[in-house]
């Protein structure tokens, strides 16, 4: 957008090295982009492109044995070869991320409310008391019906969507001013897929956070997405608005996806 | 459409046995009732619905790898159920699946070759080794993959090309009827129209019969002459696909439609939380009692849907279970506005 309005995350030539069996995987490949506050912005590529590693870089969560080099930085705060002190700080706080399958992401063997309020007795140092009136008013937010009822149950109970509002809702707790969020609706139904990202949406629109939101699906980018970065094979390839990407891929890459995208699409007018 | 009625499926039921119980009466969970389709020689019929809608139930069921609580599965006429072991065998070779984990479905231990020849020595013992060999190398290019890769391990092929195997090794077994289990649910969107391309191609050149379980709707439009909506293991509609897109007579296929989304951001921005109101499935747990499956989060319900279940009836060139199937579709459609 404007120059003179400091972005929220900076990404400078970050790289991501992993090690393997054939010598060093560069799984990220010198990727820059910008993300203003309130906005989303959008990674899409297929398996394999770099999109999760470069997410996974931003928290200190990279595979054990990464290398890592470039910068990435939060309101200025550098993140890349931060302290594991200081990123403790920072995740669940000031950047929360929402993983693909809600159902490892949660604790088996402990009740929901319990997982809720433990991210507010750590971060905010509230009473338990004060965290699970936060925590049930945190799921009422994200949709949950009933929420002192799921607040005493345990993940097992409760649906692949219902569990997914849980992890968004856990990651909100803070009000961060990040949210990372990795393909969070690939394992979802296509009716509940909408609404969480309807949610999504309506959660921007109210706290003004930005997301970072990884998929290889462009049906949901369109969806969501107000910029979009295309990777490839560790490369930002295309970064664009999204409705200029949509309209007018230039990387032959993007092209190629956008056609195998629209090729099975139901088109819009077949919809009720 | 026209050809020979190659499997036919009657009032199917299934049900699992719930976990505890014992000592006092077992509680079991009906998964799918009362769903009949049929399946001519080379047609495609998909099934669709969300998760727990009974759609791999339904497969699984047609193959006989679960146990029938209720109906018929008939092969070319014949009843599956009532053969024993060694024939049921034999008809197997008609019908072959391909699964949604293509990595998973092949032994991580056998070699392509190896994985490729035991359709060939289950189903032709006569032949040779060497003509196996052959076999599975002329099947492996026909799926696009070079013979050469014959002597690699299942691990170094990519998502895509594993699939490509599974279909191969499906083929080799020379079935009439290839039962799909999301097929492309686990791929990249650009290797998936490639493996639905391959689906297609394969289809036409052996007048195969496909049952294609699929959440995927644009899949399902791309390759499937009919489809049956199933939501708690009951039809909701059943009708040749073209129409039951364009032109759903049923509340909740219509709401499947509507969360399909599109790649062009701008009409996204005009659907965005519209025709979105309905309750996911698994947020209402309430059992459907005598009334409609669909009728708590069915936002065209009448007094009446709570009394009575809705029956399978023809309306137009659609079935639908819904008492206001001939209401619909509730507005006109748009103006045809591209292709």
């Amino acid at each position: 957008m404007t120059d003179t309005v400091t972005p929220l995350l900076q990404i400078q030539d970050l790289s991501v090295r992993l090690p393997s069996q054939a010598g060093e995987l560069l799984a990220v490949d010198a990727a820059s982009l910008s993300l203003q506050r309130g906005r989303i912005l959008g990674i899409a590529g297929e398996s394999g492109s770099g999109k999760t590693q470069l997410l996974l870089a931003l928290l200190g969560l990279s595979p054990q044995g990464a290398r890592l080099s470039g910068s990435a930085r939060l309101a200025g705060q550098e993140l890349i070869g931060a302290t594991e002190s200081s990123l403790r700080r920072l995740r669940g706080n000031r950047i929360a991320m929402v993983f693909q399958d809600a159902m490892t992401a949660l604790n088996p063997q402990l009740r929901i409310g319990l997982q809720l309020a433990e991210v507010l007795q750590w971060h905010r140092r509230c009473s338990r008391a004060e965290a699970r009136e936060r925590s049930l008013a945190m799921l009422e937010a994200v949709g949950i019906g009933e929420p002192v009822r799921r607040y005493a149950q345990y993940p097992h109970e409760l649906s692949g969507g219902m569990r997914q509002r849980v992890v968004i809702a856990m990651a909100l707790l803070c009000e961060p001013d990040l949210l990372l969020a990795d393909e969070p609706t690939t394992a979802l139904d296509v009716t509940v897929q909408a609404q969480i990202l309807d949610l999504l949406l309506d959660l921007r629109d109210r706290t003004g956070m930005a997301i970072l939101f990884v998929t290889h699906d462009l049906g949901v980018l369109a969806q969501i997405a107000d910029d979009v970065v295309v990777m490839q094979s560790g490369q930002v390839v295309e970064q664009a608005d999204a409705l200029t990407l949509f309209a007018s891929p230039r990387h032959a890459y993007t092209q190629r996806l956008l056609a195998a995208a629209r090729r099975l699409e139901i088109p819009a007018q077949e919809a009720p | 459409m026209s050809g020979v009625l190659l499997l036919e499926g009657r009032d199917l039921a299934v049900q699992y046995r719930l976990p505890g119980g014992w000592p006092r009466k077992p509680t079991f969970f009906t998964a799918l009732q009362g769903v009949s389709f049929t399946l001519a020689e080379g047609e495609s019929l998909a099934i669709v619905g969300e998760s727990g809608s009974g759609k791999s139930t339904l497969a699984r069921a047609v193959l006989r790898l679960l146990p029938l609580a209720a109906g018929q599965v008939l092969l070319r006429g014949e009843d599956l159920a009532i053969l024993d072991r060694q024939e049921l065998r034999a008809r197997r070779r008609q019908l072959q699946m391909i699964f949604q984990d293509p990595l998973a479905s092949l032994d991580p231990r056998m070699r392509i070759g190896e994985i490729l020849a035991q359709p060939l020595r289950v189903f032709e013992p006569g032949l040779s080794r060497v003509a196996r060999r052959e076999r599975a190398a002329a099947m492996l290019q026909a799926v696009g993959l070079e013979a050469l890769q014959l002597d690699r391990y299942p691990h170094q092929f990519s998502g895509g090309q594993a699939q490509r195997i599974g279909i191969a090794r499906a083929l080799l077994a020379g079935p009439s009827v290839l039962v799909c289990d999301e097929p492309v649910s686990a791929l990249d969107v650009s290797i998936r129209t490639q493996v639905l391309e391959l689906l297609a191609e394969q289809r036409a050149r052996r007048k195969l019969a496909l049952l294609f379980i699929a959440h995927d709707l644009a899949a399902v439009r791309f390759l499937c002459d009919r489809t049956l909506v199933l939501y708690r293991g009951q039809v909701m509609e059943q009708g040749p696909t073209t129409q039951l897109f364009a032109a759903s007579r049923h509340p909740y296929t219509q709401a499947l439609l509507a969360a399909a989304l599109v790649a062009d951001p701008r009409k996204a921005r005009l659907a965005r939380g519209q025709s979105r109101s309905l309750p996911a499935a698994a947020d209402v747990d309430a059992v459907p009692g005598q009334g409609c499956a669909y009728l708590s989060r069915c936002p065209h319900a009448l007094p009446r849907c709570a009394q009575d279940r809705p029956v399978l009836r023809q309306v137009g060139a659609l079935a639908v279970a819904c008492h206001r199937a001939e209401e619909f579709p509730l507005q006109p459609r748009g103006s045809v506005s591209s292709s």
